[in-house]
């Protein structure tokens, strides 16, 4: 046995004088079996990073090539479960070892003895491409499982078994590849996860991602197929916006990657989406659900590579027609990870310690994003949500920076507006996306005329506001004329009443599209209304006192999303108190 | 008797380096005797071929290439660990030092601990009352919550963290045993003694254990303690049933002994020459905070940490925030002013605080009063600034109500005695008085309903003559 350990340094071992290895080749290390990759390869030395703690390890042990990339298991039963970063089921591990994870545990990802009531889709003779659905079976109440063959198969089917119950590894097509070789088709195929799942074609983005949030939707929407990062330092709520958006989004299958954060939000999560009900469906949120869970504590090295089992297992379920979202939680501590395993291997580093190749890694991230045409002719699509946590709160550091250069939305959250509990803590001023040209087709067909006219108004006055509190802060707001103290008022109702949202509240965690239209429009009549009697003279402090400004921030509790009737007496109230005011 | 081996190859600040070391295992523990017969203890941190890096846990001072035997002992650093460690003292490294001889262990476990799986664990709601407004209306503490007190030197985070021991409630009514493991990293000697004194006072010493390492012992030590405190808080939580609350202090400390063991492995620096690791090594103390499925204890944890020259983006306070469930944020002004506890409330935040309160847990309209404190304490602030370039007179009627507003809040509900104890209702119908100040219009936090029926501008009356001298004066 030539293959030992040479040397150890934390999360990277070393094999001398070996060729038997090839680039990120997943490797057994050690007596105990732990899972490693290989990262580094020379006529001298190969490096590994083991995803597992190394205590106890010592040089001269084994290390066993596998052959085969790192892989992610693609089957039913990925739905409703939780992983760590290399796709091994975190619910298993549990019954099996107790509270705490053991090293070298070798349980397969999917439940094989799990039986799936599966229907045959093709026939003796047909002709299958790769990417092509041979078997369907429901993996929860919300969601058919397509089983696809590989992109790297091709070939006749030979043989199909009946419909009825199958396990995952239970063979149900065999199929002929043009070499005369036979291939038995599972329910279930591997995929290396640091590639990408090849498509047919992209397709232009023209359909957003509704996430039921007012500042995301209205303001800075989000397409499905579309990159967006949400940077914030602690405590200004990343989680609890990715938390929300998991669960209101429209699309079909959420993955959601807890990358070096916290043990208890991802048993937060576990709890509150199995009590969720999803409100298109009315079946549980964590039937469209899977997660990823390598919290701050477990090894570093499996932190690294949780964002691309992350993403293979979305681009498996857009192959299948889905819409898929990811939420990445977060993004810097994946390049953290990064940047540790870097520092062990004594690459040069780049700006502040991080490696060079950094912003290269983050692009093949966030390009794997996308609305596409798949092999098999469905259409689907990636939406990458990264959170990003700058040191310091300083959005100028190396991840930031160069998220910013790859993704096309960027929600900068706020520390002065969560310290006032403002949530979510999206600066209207620095925020940005670029979707809004792509999407402006479906908010004219689908939400209304005036909606993209009513959004640049509301966005309009937002920044007059700003422009004038920058006066008020230095001379009060008393000298203002009444029609820009008008102004802040109106302002104040956008941003109490419409940009901040309580994901506590039944009726304002989720508003529709018509309801923040209609929200949108009363706030912009009320704001008409007034500037015509302020232009007649009448003073701003009796406008103020006719409660309508009170009111307007209040409806996002009075009006619930099934009963946007309820405007229309908004709009009475309004012509009714101001009339009241001419006569005096 | 297993093999030693003779004299050291090379020395260099709290590492050594041996050639020809057969059968080591990373991470073990060695044993390293001097020509005098001094022990030392070291760990295993690198290894290249039979090449080993040790680190000597008590610092390198009188070691030569030839005057020391080391022994590999053959498995991780691991704590004796009984229930007998209640009441005692430990060095930083997990030995005894207040002379009462040496624990016999039940069991010895390892004192890094395996990272507890997200499925096994509950997730915490119990709050915990500590009896001190600001933190139960605002940044409710729960029972397996990681809330670390951000402060400065020369402040009184010491005094609130005994208060918290003191007054927490942290046990269930059916009698559950509570204990305390304090684990003092890198402080001076009276502050180590001021914790024995109030432990003492408050008659829970017997239910606490102590690990010590002081700013002159050595910083390697330092690396190990919160491992060794954690090691046993999780022993007492998870196999005894006990309500574990962990007192870190100073993490910043440890964050320097730290960098300090980094630079001399000559490792590649991160940001002010932290080591690019600190992160995952903060989580893998702060981690350990929480409730296993099934268990009847828990760790609750509150790390201490002096934010230096009280910039809380220095990359420790930083770390730790993005780690831990909220935070506590002293501020230096409110000290100043003679209000204690000085909690700068905007910055401080809990955040298991929003599954915790409310009806069945603490009151139902909790959530609401604490956001609209929240929101209307921001407003004092902008306020107050306005107020700074224009002067108080200038300002409008609103402002000035907001301002005063302020100063209430400030000095009756962030300010209680250091032996005050308040229950929830009192310190939620102290919320209710001082929102009262406020015009009613301004409260836009808050349900109609609940405004209803809390809201009263008769509540706000004792307040009253301290207002009408203030705008008089």
């Amino acid at each position: 046995m030539n293959n030992v350990i040479f040397s150890i340094n934390g999360p990277v071992v070393t094999v001398r004088n070996s060729k038997d290895f090839s680039m990120l080749e997943m490797v057994y290390v050690g007596n105990k079996r732990l899972i490693g990759e290989v990262i580094g390869v020379n006529d001298q030395a190969t490096t590994i990073q083991v995803y597992e703690s190394t205590t106890g390890l010592c040089p001269g042990e084994p290390v066993e090539p596998t052959g085969a990339p790192m892989s992610a298991t693609l089957g039913p039963g990925i739905l409703s479960n939780i992983f760590d970063g290399i796709e091994r089921p975190l619910k298993k591990i549990a019954e099996e070892s107790g509270a705490f994870i053991p090293e070298g545990s070798n349980i397969p990802s999917l439940d094989f003895n799990r039986e799936y009531d599966v229907t045959v889709t093709v026939r003796p003779g047909d002709h299958l491409k790769g990417g092509d659905i041979y078997a369907t079976c429901p993996e929860t109440a919300l969601i058919l499982h397509k089983c696809m063959l590989s992109p790297f198969l091709e070939g006749d089917v030979v043989a199909v078994k009946p419909d009825g119950k199958y396990k995952v590894n239970d063979t149900v097509v065999t199929i002929q590849k043009e070499n005369g070789e036979t291939t038995e088709l599972t329910l279930c195929q591997k995929w290396p996860i640091r590639r990408a799942r090849p498509f047919q074609t992209r397709k232009p983005i023209d359909m957003p991602l509704i996430t039921g949030q007012r500042v995301i939707d209205t303001l800075f929407p989000i397409a499905k197929g579309g990159t967006a990062a949400i940077p914030g330092g602690f405590g200004t709520g990343k989680t609890m916006t990715q938390h929300q958006l998991a669960k209101w989004c429209d699309a079909d299958i959420i993955v959601y990657i807890g990358c070096g954060e916290r043990g208890n939000e991802m048993t937060q999560v576990l709890e509150e989406f199995s009590q969720l009900i999803d409100p298109k469906s009315q079946k549980a949120l964590t039937d469209r659900t899977t997660l990823i869970a390598n919290t701050s504590n477990m090894p570093v090295a499996a932190r690294e590579a949780s964002i691309y089992t992350g993403i293979t297992l979305a681009e498996y379920y857009r192959d299948m027609g889905y819409h898929v979202a990811i939420m990445a939680d977060s993004t810097s501590r994946w390049a953290e990870a990064l940047r540790e395993i870097s520092g062990r291997l004594e690459e040069m580093p780049a700006e502040e310690g991080f490696p060079a190749y950094l912003p290269s890694r983050l692009s093949e991230f966030y390009e794997r994003a996308g609305y596409t045409v798949n092999l098999n002719g469905s259409e689907g699509s990636v939406t990458i949500i990264g959170a990003v946590s700058p040191q310091g709160s300083d959005f100028s550091e190396p991840v930031t920076q160069n998220t910013k250069r790859f993704v096309r939305c960027f929600w900068a959250l706020d520390k002065s507006l969560a310290y006032a509990r403002h949530y979510p803590a999206i600066n209207w001023m620095t925020s940005y996306s670029e979707y809004l040209d792509d999407l402006s087709g479906y908010y004219e067909r689908n939400v209304g005329k005036d909606f993209l006219s009513c959004r640049q108004k509301i966005s309009n006055l937002l920044n007059q506001e700003a422009q004038l509190m920058e006066i008020v802060k230095l001379i009060g707001s008393d000298v203002l004329p009444d029609d820009q103290k008008l102004i802040i008022e109106i302002a104040n109702v956008i941003r109490v009443g419409f940009l901040q949202q309580n994901a506590f509240h039944q009726d304002d965690t989720f508003v529709t599209m018509e309801k923040q239209l209609k929200m949108m429009q009363i706030i912009l009549y009320l704001y008409e209304q007034a500037q015509k009697y302020i232009a007649k003279r009448v003073p701003i402090s009796q406008i103020m006192e006719t409660g309508l400004f009170d009111k307007l921030i209040k409806m996002k509790y009075d009006v619930p999303n099934q009963n946007l009737a309820l405007f229309d007496d908004y709009y009475k109230a309004v012509d009714e108190a101001l009339a009241r005011l001419n006569q005096a | 008797m297993s093999v030693q081996f003779v004299g050291l190859n090379e020395i260099n600040g709290p590492l050594v380096v041996l050639d020809h070391v057969k059968n080591a295992s990373f991470d073990e523990v060695c044993e390293l005797t001097l020509s005098d017969g001094t022990r030392r203890t070291g760990r295993i941190v690198e290894m290249e071929g039979e090449r080993v890096v040790v680190q000597v846990f008590e610092g390198t001072n009188g070691l030569s290439l030839k005057n020391t035997r080391t022994r590999f002992t053959g498995h991780p650093m691991e704590m004796p660990l009984s229930t007998e460690v209640l009441g005692r003292i430990f060095s930083g490294a997990g030995k005894p030092i207040d002379g009462l001889g040496d624990i016999y262990p039940e069991k010895y476990a390892d004192i890094n601990g395996k990272p507890l799986n997200p499925v096994s664990r509950t997730y915490p709601q119990n709050y915990i009352r500590t009896g001190i407004s600001s933190i139960d209306a605002l940044m409710t503490l729960i029972r397996g919550q990681k809330l670390p007190i951000f402060s400065g030197s020369g402040m009184n985070h010491n005094k609130l963290a005994v208060q918290i021991v003191r007054q927490a409630k942290i046990a269930d009514e059916d009698g559950q045993k509570f204990g305390v493991v304090f684990a003092a990293m890198g402080v001076k000697n009276d502050v180590a003694d001021y914790f024995r004194r109030s432990f003492e006072e408050s008659g829970v010493l017997q239910n606490v254990v102590m690990f010590l390492n002081l700013s002159n012992d050595p910083i390697i030590e330092r690396i190990l303690t919160p491992r060794c405190a954690l090691t046993t808080a999780e022993y007492l939580a998870y196999e005894h049933d006990m309500h574990i609350l962990v007192i870190l202090t100073d993490m910043t400390s440890y964050a320097e002994a730290l960098r300090e063991f980094s630079s001399s492995k000559g490792e590649i620096p991160g940001r002010k020459g932290y080591p690019g690791y600190l992160y995952s090594d903060l989580a893998s103390i702060y981690e350990r905070a929480g409730i296993i499925e099934g268990a009847k204890g828990s760790v609750t944890q509150i790390p201490i940490l002096t934010m230096p020259n009280d910039d809380i983006t220095h990359p420790v306070p930083d770390l730790t925030g993005y780690i831990t469930e909220g935070q506590i944020v002293l501020d230096r002004t409110l000290d100043q002013t003679g209000v204690y506890p000085p909690i700068s409330i905007l910055p401080s935040l809990s955040r298991l605080m929003k599954d915790g309160i409310g009806e069945g847990f603490t009151r139902a309209d909790h959530s609401a009063v604490s956001n609209q404190l929240f929101a209307a304490y921001a407003k004092v602030n902008d306020a107050r600034s306005l107020a700074s370039v224009i002067g108080e007179e200038e300002l409008s009627p609103t402002d000035k109500q907001f301002l005063n507003f302020g100063r209430m809040f400030e000095e009756h509900f962030l300010n209680q005695g250091f032996d005050e104890n308040r229950t929830i209702e009192q310190t939620l119908d102290l919320g209710w008085d001082l929102l009262s100040l406020l015009p009613k219009d301004a409260l836009d936090r808050v349900d109609s309903s609940l405004l209803e029926r809390y809201y009263d501008p008769k509540r706000a009356d004792r307040f009253k003559d301290y207002v009408k001298e203030h705008l008089n004066a």
